[in-house]
């Protein structure tokens, strides 16, 4: 199973981590990997909706995703399909599930990416292999050659 | 040639299955297993680990070469290097933003608190 799952406390209600991930306005002040500006953000955060994220990384590269509200129940659940633009960093759509959870400090959120094709293989037993994952990343990173 | 795509499916569809990750473990650990020794560690029957292996070697995870009876069992790299850069790429993207999401929304819900006072 191709996924990431990351799982992050806020402090911040669930309401307002949820209007933070969903809007346009929220969307502008934290997509992307580095401290680097977002250039367009755009959002039409209803299902079948579509959001379009342009932002410029700290390497002056420029890199473009959009797609598509598939799933949305604030303040506890968005799903969204993401495809790069151009299609060079990754060609595919994938998937973003991202659940939100009211804790005694605010929120605790998970974000699950995955590719779209492995839909049906989600249920159930593709938990935990990332731990699996990491133990075989150790061996590659000293393996370039083979 | 199948493309990057495809290939990367393939290996993540193969990487499923808790088995074929723990056939991929015990190959990182030795270079070049026979199949009764790969069997072994697994209370599954030897077709059983013969039908993991081919999905193994669709994905390009393994290759099998057959010297007399004996058939020999080795990990690729490739393949498991490129799942792995996909999944750096967006843990990578990902963790970057979550913080920055992170300190946008407390700031958000401490300008609500200042203002509900």
């Amino acid at each position: 199973m191709s996924s990431l799952t990351l799982v992050r406390r806020i402090k911040a209600r669930p309401q307002v981590v949820f209007d933070a991930v969903t809007t346009a306005e929220g969307i502008a002040h934290w997509w992307g990997p580095d401290a680097g500006p977002v250039l367009v953000s755009e959002s039409d955060p209803r299902v079948g909706g579509r959001y379009r994220v342009r932002f410029r990384m700290l390497d002056s590269t420029e890199h473009e995703s959009s797609g598509a509200f598939l799933e949305i129940k604030r303040p506890e659940r968005v799903v969204l399909s993401w495809r790069w633009k151009g299609g060079l960093e990754d060609a595919g759509e994938s998937r973003i599930e991202i659940t939100l959870r009211a804790v005694p400090e605010g929120t605790e959120l998970t974000l699950t990416h995955s590719r779209l094709q492995d839909e049906e293989t989600r249920s159930g037993h593709e938990k935990g292999w990332s731990g699996a994952l990491d133990k075989l990343e150790t061996h590659f990173a000293g393996d370039a050659s083979a | 040639m199948v493309n990057y795509q495809e290939r990367l499916d393939r290996t993540f569809a193969a990487l499923v299955d808790p088995t074929r990750r723990a056939i991929l473990a015990q190959l990182e650990r030795k270079d070049g297993v026979s199949i009764s020794e790969l069997a072994e560690p697994f209370a599954i029957k030897l077709p059983a680990v013969m039908k993991h292996l081919d999905v193994l070697d669709d994905a390009g995870l393994v290759t099998r070469s057959k010297s007399g009876r004996t058939v020999t069992v080795r990990l690729r790299a490739q393949p498991m290097r490129e799942a792995m850069e996909w999944l750096r790429r967006y843990q990578h993207f990902w963790s970057g933003s979550l913080d920055r999401l992170a300190a946008y929304a407390e700031s958000k819900q401490n300008e609500a608190r200042r203002r509900g006072r």
